[in-house]
């Protein structure tokens, strides 16, 4: 048992445990954001996989990977501006629109990558980004070369969880999502557009789970490949609801989920017994339904989640 | 009024809904530090008109001036610039997030960050002005009713309205509250402010405003000038159209005792627990239930209507005894029942009227055989109602929501009337109701009496109480403290009862 801990308490168990949790932060601020401004993105799945797919086509055919986070990103938001348009502009249910958006996202980056890399033996893949240790800090023992040792979408990531709690919580623009998310009419009546409000949180929140995307197919696979994302995108949704639809809980949640991760996969590497690995795999989404069972029994959801907003109706 | 110039102008504004004209040239006008009233029955056009004027419907024809120019209002945010604040029957409020963030919705910040200071700062100088002061860290959700409207009005006053709305604000309040509200508005009126109350209440429209405009179907139908020396009767007139006479009750001869209740106390599941309560009302007879509310009423209305279970006590319908306090046992044995909250415990909102004006006696041979409904004799029965009682509505199949309050209220008296009850609870049955719709229901309850039904009416407006019941018990602390004849009793007395003193009845 000894030589088991050892194992999993090291230095490359916590960088583990950060990149798991990199591209669920992204894709856990984005829904956040979409759900507060009363948007539930059911897209996120799929959005998560089409960007991968461009973020990581760009980066293939140009050589530069900011051109593919760009385009990761791009992407992201413009298929939040689709969901956006079904669901805020015309009303239309948020739950169809979001499984459209994930069923046509998904099967237009797998039509996409067959278009342009054809079928390959050994899929293509791409020179990843290199780590980016940050000077001082990364001498601090342990903390040090798994924290501030990273990638810079790793750091961004760690930048965003603060951003989006001060541009929620501190700016006029976050009080205006929250507000949309809790009561429009109010929001109207004071002269905020509800529409434009909602419009603009969905296309960020699909910005960052574009981030999420390229972070999963250029950072941690270097490939893209079908099952890239498997089912991260329907777990960020639920640590949205973990975390209360709060920056700093929902950041706290992926970092949770992403422990399990990190240390089941500890557990199918150290061999433990004859347990077939695939019990393993199962273990983080066992901890996200008992957390979710336990947790959400207080969680409340912005009260106009799910509700379409029109002004002559009343 | 001390200036002649006016805040605010409309003229000639219309406006229909498909073939429905909800205004009709309507002109109207508020000079600064002038009260306005804005009476009329629920549907004559009050709100649309507000709406029109807030910019959350565009008129179809006429035009707004604001100090003497025309404007156009398109959104709230117009409105807003220009002037006018309102605050409406439902409060905008986002329940979770502060008093201070509800005030800083929409308001650009500081350097790219919410103005917390210049709000506090606003906030302070809005409460010594007017006397409206607010805790600014509260959750809205932690506010009375009283504060949240409160609340509302600083809102307006925070984006620098001089014109104010308030549709209906007194319909939420208590007695209490009231004289609050008043006082601010008074205070509001004397800095200049321009105010438009809109009310169906003549005493409160008496006492506060200046003049009144009174709407009647969607047109102007007079103009009051001085409403303090207007009497009541002859706004009634204007805004129905024709007299009000309250109904009038008759001698009743009471016969057989139809509900009686002996020792019914009740466990503390929620809210306050009934405590041996005995009472009994006979056939043609309308018993009053008085109380300040939370002293038990529902608990009594429940465990009449089969829905609570008494941990003591017997209870008897026509003469039987109710032994499983069920919804169906009470029903089966000739009760009927309107509850208190119309939209919640009265009817499902997004099903058609049809549905249900027949839930409660869904499983009866009438509506459904074998298993299945019988969707014509639904419809048969909805549409005959609807035709017997005048409810406004498109037809059986409208979504329930949608109708009026007072055309609900007739839906589920009808509901309760076509099986001819032995014994008829409700609860407030006139709340939200104007004029019109009111004296309607009281008719049909003294319609019932005649008939020999037992009617049990719970309620707050003891004048309603006394008008409408042959006796009234009075509810304080879960108990009956007392039960007097309202030939005797007058509002001084019960008002003291409902304190807890003991009544001698």
């Amino acid at each position: 048992m000894n030589v088991v801990l050892e194992q999993i308490f090291q230095v490359g168990f916590l960088a583990a445990i950060i990149r798991i949790a990199t591209p669920l932060a992204f894709a856990t601020l984005g829904e956040m954001f979409s759900e507060r401004a009363g948007v539930l993105n059911l897209g996120i799945e799929g959005i998560m996989l089409l960007s991968a797919m461009t973020g990581f086509t760009a980066t293939s055919l140009s050589g530069s990977l900011w051109l593919g986070v760009l385009a990761a990103v791009v992407t992201g938001a413009l298929m939040g501006a689709v969901h956006a348009l079904f669901t805020v502009a015309l009303g239309l249910s948020q739950h169809v629109c979001g499984i459209g958006v994930t069923l046509f996202s998904s099967g237009l980056a797998y039509f996409l990558y067959r278009l342009i890399f054809g079928q390959q033996s050994v899929p293509p893949s791409i020179k990843s980004f290199e780590t980016l240790p940050i000077p001082v800090l990364s001498d601090i023992p342990v903390l040090g070369p798994a924290v501030f040792n990273q990638f810079s979408l790793v750091y961004m990531a760690m930048a965003a969880v603060p951003l989006a709690a001060l541009v929620l919580y501190r700016t006029p623009w976050g009080l205006s999502v929250r507000m949309v998310g809790e009561n429009p009419r109010a929001a109207d009546s004071a002269g905020v557009s509800v529409i434009a409000t909602r419009f603009q949180a969905v296309i960020l929140g699909g910005a960052l789970m574009g981030l999420a995307g390229a972070f999963l197919s250029m950072v941690q696979f270097n490939a893209f490949t079908f099952g890239l994302v498997s089912g991260r995108g329907w777990v960020a949704i639920a640590l949205v609801v973990f975390g209360r639809w709060d920056p700093w809980r929902s950041a706290g949640a992926a970092l949770l989920f992403a422990f399990v991760d990190a240390l089941q996969l500890r557990m199918q590497a150290s061999g433990l017994g004859h347990i077939p690995y695939e019990a393993f795999l199962m273990l983080p989404f066992i901890f996200t339904i008992v957390a979710m069972a336990v947790m959400s029994r207080n969680a409340v959801a912005p009260s106009a989640l799910l509700k379409p907003f029109r002004r002559e109706e009343r | 009024m001390p200036t002649p110039d006016p805040l605010i102008e409309m003229r000639g504004i219309t406006k229909s809904f498909g073939a429905v004209k909800a205004n009709e040239a309507v002109d109207l006008s508020v000079a600064p530090g002038e009260i306005l009233g804005l009476l009329g029955e629920n549907g004559a056009g009050k709100t649309t008109l507000m709406n029109v004027l807030f910019g959350a419907y565009a008129p179809d024809a006429g035009e707004i001036l604001v100090q003497g120019r025309p404007v156009t209002i398109n959104s709230s945010a117009d409105a807003l610039a220009a002037g006018i604040g309102m605050v409406h029957q439902h409060f905008h409020l986002a329940p979770r997030l502060s008093v201070l963030e509800n005030l800083l919705i929409g308001i650009p910040g500081k350097s790219g960050r919410i103005d917390r200071a210049g709000g506090l700062a606003r906030l302070n100088e809005i409460g010594r002005q007017h006397g409206l002061t607010l805790d600014p860290d509260l959750p809205v959700s932690a506010l009375s009713v009283g504060e949240q409207q409160r609340l509302e009005i600083v809102k307006a006053l925070f984006r620098g309205a001089r014109l104010l709305i308030l549709d209906e604000p007194t319909a939420v309040l208590a007695p209490t509250e009231v004289d609050g509200l008043f006082s601010a508005l008074r205070s509001m009126a004397a800095q200049g402010l321009g105010i438009i109350f809109i009310s169906h209440k003549l005493n409160e429209v008496r006492a506060l405003t200046h003049r009144c405009v009174v709407l009647r179907h969607g047109r102007v139908a007079g103009r009051v000038d001085a409403p303090a020396s207007t009497t009541s009767s002859e706004m009634a007139r204007l805004m129905c159209g024709h007299e009000i006479v309250p109904p009038a009750r008759g001698p009743s001869t009471p016969g057989a005792a139809m509900l009686t209740l002996a020792g019914i106390s009740t466990s503390r599941h929620s809210g306050m627990a009934l405590r041996d309560v005995s009472l009994s009302v006979r056939a043609g007879e309308i018993l009053g239930i008085a109380g300040v509310s939370g002293n038990g009423q529902r608990a009594l209305a429940e465990v009449i209507s089969g829905v609570r279970v008494p941990h003591a006590g017997q209870m008897t319908i026509a003469g039987k005894i109710v032994s499983r306090f069920s919804p169906r046992e009470v029903q089966a044995l000739g009760l009927g029942r309107i509850p208190e909250d119309r939209m919640t415990t009265g009817l499902v909102t997004n099903l058609p009227l049809a549905d249900s004006m027949v839930l409660p006696r869904i499983g009866t041979d009438a509506f459904s055989r074998n298993g299945l409904l019988r969707p014509d004799a639904i419809r048969a029965f909805a549409e005959a109602q609807i035709k017997a009682y005048d409810i406004r509505c498109p037809g059986p199949m409208t979504r329930a929501g949608a109708l009026s309050g007072g055309n609900l209220q007739k839906a589920l008296l009808a509901r309760e009337l076509a099986f001819d009850p032995k014994v008829l609870i409700v609860s407030q049955p006139t709340r939200g109701l104007d004029i019109g719709a009111a004296r309607f229901i009281h008719e049909k309850f003294l319609d019932m009496r005649a008939r020999g039904c037992g009617i049990v009416v719970i309620g707050e407006d003891l004048e309603e109480l006394l008008m409408l019941c042959d006796r009234i018990a009075v509810m304080y602390e879960g108990r009956i403290v007392g039960t007097l004849d309202s030939a005797d009793a007058t509002i001084a007395q019960l008002g003291l009862m409902m304190t807890g003193a003991e009544g001698t009845g």
